[in-house]
């Protein structure tokens, strides 16, 4: 019953996103849509695997910036750009991922922010990153050769196109037999282990699919800016990937897309605050902790879960591979 | 068959040292092929170290550890599971936000050969259905399989822990206090449990209810500040004066295990 419930929700929400270019400014959405893939791509490593990386931001700003270079210094295809931050970031989950793994814990995230840091720095230095300046202009070329995407509207479709393959990708995961044995994990590792499963190999893997879809997110957002900047790459952005999850809802996998949503809107909607929205931003992480621990998505599945139990008086909690 | 090949488990001269204290000392532990196995001693006496050393989740600092004569003293503990040798923990070992069924089937997936593949579906697992329900009916859960494993009673929790090590089909079980904080209604359940799947299998086993181990086990060794005190059937190491003595304290007269003649 909770997988077509899932189906349902899963088709409200393209549905929405399907009309909201009529309404709503496509940039805004756009940028939506990147900052929830970011987002849901973390949460399949913090919330389905019980890894808190502090440095997601070098996959996401290190892909932009390989997008952005490979397309307008090198003049390749939008699609090969977009891949290629992909690779890239992909390549460096595989050996952040390596180095951190074998950490636990706070140790886990000191060892991700400290390698994040060495990128920024890299970043700052390296003379194709253009400095403070940024990798500016990026063309939009046509994808495939046909597709214009010059024009916001046509371009936000594309962007919805690669969010929800994203989107069913982390789905298709954590719905899969690694995604079983990455929940087993998650659960108890020891026993994992005992059972004859090499946990850190497992660990990678997510690291490096996280990784990868982080570097999807940086790439589509240096197209959709036309911008790759040391803002992607800093690790404020590593900390507001972590803010979006935690209120949307960690370990749910509409969570992240819901708090993505939530923090790029007050980001757009409250600039007239101006530094008051990092105040703002704070209070409302700090509500989400104390309030709604389970995140926004995470309290209306309880809330929903909870009133189906009372009506059956012993309805057991149906489907397994629930999303948990 | 030569005698050493008999033993399933064999260490030679195993030792652990932390920072200048020896937790385990010169144990020379042989397990017997097809019976169960315990090792008791009284409280830090190193039981518990020694299971970790020869599960592989610590490292000795000397010694040798081999399992059917072969050398598994550098081997990972992922890896010894799949040689055939799986533990149990203290802490009943379960994945509590699984369903009953998902904690059988993890460990019937792994023959598969598709735990890494994260783009099929995990319908492709329900082929794997019919052998979990037929284990979990061996410890009589089959009518719990979609409840999550964090809702059953403790005693539950053990019986499906051993469903899920069955699974592996291992040729030998190390269990780690499999009583521990139980009823008595759970441990009676338990050994029964314990009795029924040790057929065919060698059962290495840490435990404290005396009672437990006088019904169940065939040969037992006795650890006391990590070394080995004494050995033999549980007649022969109750009457012992050095097991009476580590247990009691000097000058106890009484059987220390006198529970287990009850039992």
């Amino acid at each position: 019953m909770r997988a077509i419930d899932e189906r349902i929700v899963y088709a409200i929400m393209f549905g929405l996103l399907l009309v909201a270019p009529t309404l709503i400014y496509p940039i805004f959405l756009m940028k939506v849509l990147c900052f929830a893939l970011f987002a849901v791509a973390f949460n399949l490593l913090l919330g389905y695997v019980g890894l808190l990386s502090f440095g997601h931001a070098m996959f996401f700003g290190m892909a932009a910036y390989v997008a952005a270079h490979s397309i307008k210094v090198w003049g390749w295809p939008t699609e090969a750009g977009i891949l290629a931050g992909a690779a890239v970031a992909a390549l460096m989950g595989l050996i952040v991922g390596y180095i951190a793994i074998r950490r636990q814990g706070i140790y886990f995230a000191m060892v991700t922010l400290a390698l994040a840091q060495m990128v920024f720095f890299f970043c700052v230095q390296a003379p194709f990153t253009r400095g403070e300046d940024g990798i500016q202009a990026v063309p939009r070329r046509p994808i495939f050769g046909m597709i214009d995407i010059t024009d916001d509207v046509t371009f936000y479709y594309v962007v919805l196109a690669i969010f929800a393959a994203g989107f069913f990708l982390v789905h298709r995961v954590v719905h899969s037999p690694f995604g079983q044995v990455l929940k087993a994990i998650r659960e108890n590792e020891p026993r994992a282990i005992s059972l004859g499963y090499r946990a850190d190999q497992y660990k990678l893997l997510a690291f490096v699919l996280s990784a990868g879809l982080s570097g999807v997110a940086g790439a589509t957002k240096a197209l959709v800016f036309q911008l790759a900047s040391l803002t992607d790459v800093n690790w404020h952005m590593s900390g507001e990937v972590v803010l979006m999850t935690l209120v949307g809802g960690l370990g749910t996998i509409l969570g992240p897309v819901v708090g993505a949503g939530i923090i790029v809107s007050m980001q757009n909607y409250l600039k007239g605050f101006g530094e008051w929205v990092l105040v703002i931003q704070g209070a409302v992480f700090v509500i989400a902790v104390l309030v709604f621990r389970r995140g926004v998505v995470g309290e209306i599945a309880e809330c929903l879960k909870t009133r189906g139990a009372g009506g059956g008086s012993t309805a057991p909690h149906a489907g397994s591979g629930s999303s948990h | 068959m030569s005698v050493g090949s008999e033993s399933v488990i064999e260490t030679r001269a195993l030792t652990k040292q932390f920072s200048g204290f020896k937790a385990v000392n010169n144990v020379d532990l042989k397990v017997r092929r097809g019976t169960i196995h315990a090792l008791i001693g009284p409280n830090g006496a190193g039981k518990t170290t020694c299971f970790n050393l020869i599960t592989k989740f610590l490292q000795p600092t000397s010694g040798q550890i081999l399992f059917n004569g072969e050398d598994i003293t550098r081997a990972a503990p992922a890896d010894i599971a799949r040689k055939g040798l799986v533990r149990s923990f203290q802490i009943s070992a379960t994945f509590p936000h699984l369903t009953v069924l998902e904690n059988v089937r993890i460990a019937l997936q792994r023959p598969l050969g598709t735990h890494f593949h994260f783009w099929r579906s995990e319908k492709s697992l329900d082929v794997l259905n019919d052998k979990v329900m037929a284990l979990l009916d061996e410890v009589g859960l089959a009518d719990r399989a979609e409840e999550h494993a964090v809702e059953l009673s403790y005693g539950r929790k053990r019986a499906l822990e051993i469903a899920t090590t069955l699974a592996l089909d291992p040729e030998m079980l190390l269990l780690d206090e499999p009583m521990a904080g139980m009823g008595a209604e759970d441990v009676a359940r338990t050994a029964a449990l314990i009795k029924k799947v040790s057929k065919n299998r060698t059962i290495l086993m840490v435990e404290h209810n005396l009672s437990v181990v006088a019904d169940l086990s065939d040969w037992i060794t006795v650890l006391a500040r990590g070394e080995m005190l004494a050995e033999g059937t549980y007649q022969e190491v109750s009457r012992n004066p050095e097991v009476i003595e580590a247990y009691m304290g000097t000058g106890g007269d009484s059987d220390p295990v006198g529970r287990a003649t009850h039992a």
